[in-house]
């Protein structure tokens, strides 16, 4: 198993990942125009909704939400994880996330793009969107600071500001080595704006780190609000099923784990498209895939917290909700939620499987999956069983135009993550470099160590 | 618009809590309604459609479950082992409660429902999005949205019929949410004569329409503060007040001659209609 070279030479760093931005595998663009057809979709639908109003989503009283709502908790979770591996693990001095990181955090600024995108597409009167902004207004009306959904507008606009701030900042130092790298052009021209003048002099390299270390920490205690601010959109309502006080360490744990999985599929892609298979080596890759089998087994547990406080709860409503999730017309969504979210992860665990590219690729898609019918069965099944009883013969299947926009936004998110990863280099040059020198640093203690020794004998 | 504003104590113009709120003066309009007389026959239904411009969905939208019917009937079967000509069933007619503390106002985001001053729960069409919010957290699920532009687009009313709209309730367009107001034009209209003359609305003065159709007077409403109305005296009997989140009948061992409860009331919405317990035993 290769990991990266330690004698790699800097020049053949920037010239490799530079390269990334010229010529991909010819599968890039097969990749880009599926995305922008499964997009063109998705604005079709949405459209047509627009027009004629949320009935084609073939929502009704009593099921008000539906995938909508579903998948935007499910992109909002996705985007955890490029906060864990670029702000946590930095703190940690985790060197292995080096090589991965940069597009990590892409995939967080890109999927929260896409969550806000949902919040939108939900509203019965999205022209009006902005009511739910506290903007001054000569009628001094405010939105109600009481209502989670108006915190879940302001969390969300806060972390996907900050998560843009500190992925440009992250890409400072790059940017340059790629505006230094070009003769002209557009590129050349983008790059020299967005470098920021830099020149890599002492000073700028200090107020740098002070600069990435404070936003990273600030980009934290954010993440975690964030997803704990979408679980009270459920929790701090009354209905069965929502009223869970573990929901928001369950929601982040679950963000974690579809981040996680989906950093996986992300890799897989990445390295073969972008030739990047000596950077993002196979050891980075079963390091994840360790992190993600841990939070399999974190959000495994908090499942089983949620199930146990409900059926010994007493508390009716709930539990018959509980069984109608197992039993009831959902019942084989739910079950492929389990087996997808805590039976699956499990192939994570033999070590055979730990490296074996394939297996990988399939299993995060799976994970994926179940993280998806999660959000799902979090969603829907509380409509159909909920309080009052009229409301429970009432059944609800998505329309197409719903399963059409929520297509559409992985086309979406597919071709704002593609585009980036050939405008801006998706591998982080200057920490590669940074990740080496620390390996050589550690070989060369080894060496002068081990002549030591020699010598003393 | 300064920054006070945002500093300004938000409890001050919401009513909370039927406990420990300031007394309802001097209106806090009120439901009691017998479910030993209602017969189920539907008539408040229609009645509701014709006074608040409902639009009328059709066959197709109906089974959808996009039906727009304010007040409903619900038809719940006995299940003691008969088959259909022979088994019973019982009617509950179900309509916004009007919660004292409703669980669909503090989840607007924009404040587009709210409490009045005279105990009902409002909603502001021109400031609705049409989140849905309110409609998730609604224990009853009375709340029903405009799924489409039912005026314009979906000609749910022929144009020949233009003229039976009410000129005192506005249509409502697409993607806002619409619920029962109890009338709310009619109490309006008796609140600002009865304000004119120097008096408080009388008794039997404002009816809603749903109890005007009402064929078995199952339906009663008017003002709870009043002493003298009959809405007033129900709940005085039946030991029903709107800050109980249970109720007498149910305490006591071994059955009780009261009737009286509200709908979920142990999840302390404090709803604003009493129901009166079927003692026949079956609607047919």
């Amino acid at each position: 198993m290769k990991d990266i070279r330690e004698d790699i030479a800097w020049a053949k760093i920037n010239q490799d990942v530079m390269k990334s931005l010229e010529n991909p595998r010819k599968i890039y663009w097969v990749i880009l125009f599926f995305a922008v057809l499964m997009f063109a979709v998705g604005i079709g639908c949405e459209v047509y909704q627009y027009q004629v109003g949320m009935g084609v989503a073939n929502l009704d009283n009593p099921h008000v939400w539906g995938l909508y709502i579903a998948t935007f908790i499910f992109w909002i979770g996705m985007s955890h994880s490029g906060t864990l591996l670029s702000a946590i693990l930095h703190l940690m001095h985790a060197d292995w996330r080096k090589p991965i990181y940069r597009f990590a955090e892409a995939m967080t600024t890109f999927s929260l793009m896409t969550a806000g995108l949902f919040v939108m597409v939900h509203l019965g009167r999205l022209w009006q969107f902005y009511y739910a902004v506290p903007y001054p207004n000569e009628r001094w009306v405010w939105p109600n600071f009481q209502s989670p959904l108006l915190w879940d507008a302001m969390a969300i606009f806060t972390y996907l500001s900050s998560s843009v701030l500190f992925l440009f900042v992250g890409m400072i130092p790059d940017l340059a080595i790629a505006r230094d790298n070009l003769q002209s052009g557009w590129r050349k021209k983008l790059y020299t704006l967005l470098a920021l003048g830099w020149e890599g002099t002492d000073r700028q390299w200090r107020n740098f780190r002070v600069t990435y270390l404070t936003i990273a920490c600030f980009l934290i205690p954010l993440a975690v609000s964030v997803h704990s601010i979408v679980a009270s959109d459920f929790g701090m309502s009354q209905q069965p099923g929502w009223h869970v006080t573990s929901f928001p360490p369950y929601f982040v744990a679950g963000a974690l784990y579809s981040g996680c999985a989906a950093i996986i599929t992300l890799f897989i892609i990445l390295r073969y498209v972008f030739k990047f298979e000596e950077y993002m080596t196979l050891p980075i890759l079963k390091k994840i895939v360790r992190l993600t089998f841990a939070i399999a087994m974190v959000w495994t547990y908090l499942n089983c917290v949620e199930f146990a406080s409900v059926w010994y709860s007493h508390d009716g409503v709930s539990k018959d909700l509980l069984i109608q999730k197992m039993t009831g017309p959902y019942a084989p969504f739910w079950w492929a939620m389990i087996f997808c979210g805590s039976v699956v992860p499990f192939v994570f665990a033999i070590k055979r499987f730990q490296t074996h590219i394939p297996v990988l690729f399939a299993t995060s898609l799976l994970l994926n999956l179940g993280m998806w019918l999660e959000r799902w069965m979090i969603v829907a099944p509380t409509f159909s069983h909920g309080y009052y009883p009229w409301t429970w013969d009432h059944d609800q299947w998505p329309s197409m135009i719903q399963w059409g926009i929520v297509f559409g936004s992985f086309g979406w998110f597919t071709l704002l993550f593609m585009v980036f990863c050939k405008v801006f280099p998706s591998v982080s040059m200057y920490e590669v470099k940074e990740m080496v020198y620390h390996r050589t640093l550690h070989l060369k203690k080894n060496e002068i160590g081990e002549t030591a020794e020699q010598g003393a004998h | 618009m300064t920054a006070t504003n945002l500093l300004e104590n938000w409890a001050s113009v919401r009513h909370f809590h039927p406990i420990d709120d300031k007394p309802h003066d001097p209106y806090k309009w009120a439901m009691a309604i017998d479910l030993d007389a209602c017969t189920g026959c539907n008539a408040c239904a229609v009645a509701c459609y014709a006074e608040n411009n409902l639009p009328v969905v059709g066959r197709e939208k109906f089974l959808h479950g996009q039906s727009m019917h304010w007040m409903r009937i619900e038809r719940y079967w006995e299940e003691d082992g008969r088959e259909f000509p022979d088994q019973g069933f019982q009617f509950l007619p179900m309509m916004c409660q009007q919660c004292e503390a409703a669980p669909c106002e503090t989840v607007c985001p924009v404040g587009a429902t709210n409490h009045t001053q005279d105990g009902l729960n409002s909603q502001i069409y021109n400031r609705c999005i049409g989140s849905r919010y309110c409609s998730a957290n609604c224990p009853f699920k009375v709340r029903y949205f405009n799924w489409y532009d039912y005026p314009t687009t979906e000609n749910v009313w022929p144009a020949e019929m233009n003229r039976q709209l009410n000129p005192d309730v506005t249509v409502r367009g697409k993607g806002v949410m619409e619920k029962c107001t109890f009338c709310v034009q009619r109490l309006r209209a008796a609140e600002v004569t009865a304000k004119g003359e120097g008096r408080i609305v009388r008794e039997g003065e404002v009816q809603t329409a749903c109890q005007q159709a009402c064929p078995a007077s199952a339906i009663s409403f008017g003002n709870l503060v009043d002493p003298e109305s009959r809405v007033h005296k129900q709940w005085l009997t039946q030991q029903v007040d709107l800050d109980k989140d249970k109720q007498d009948k149910d305490q006591k061992e071994g059955g009780s001659d009261l009737r009286g409860y509200r709908i979920l009331e142990e999840l302390r919405p404090y709803p604003s209609v009493m129901y009166l317990e079927r003692v026949r035993e079956s609607a047919v």
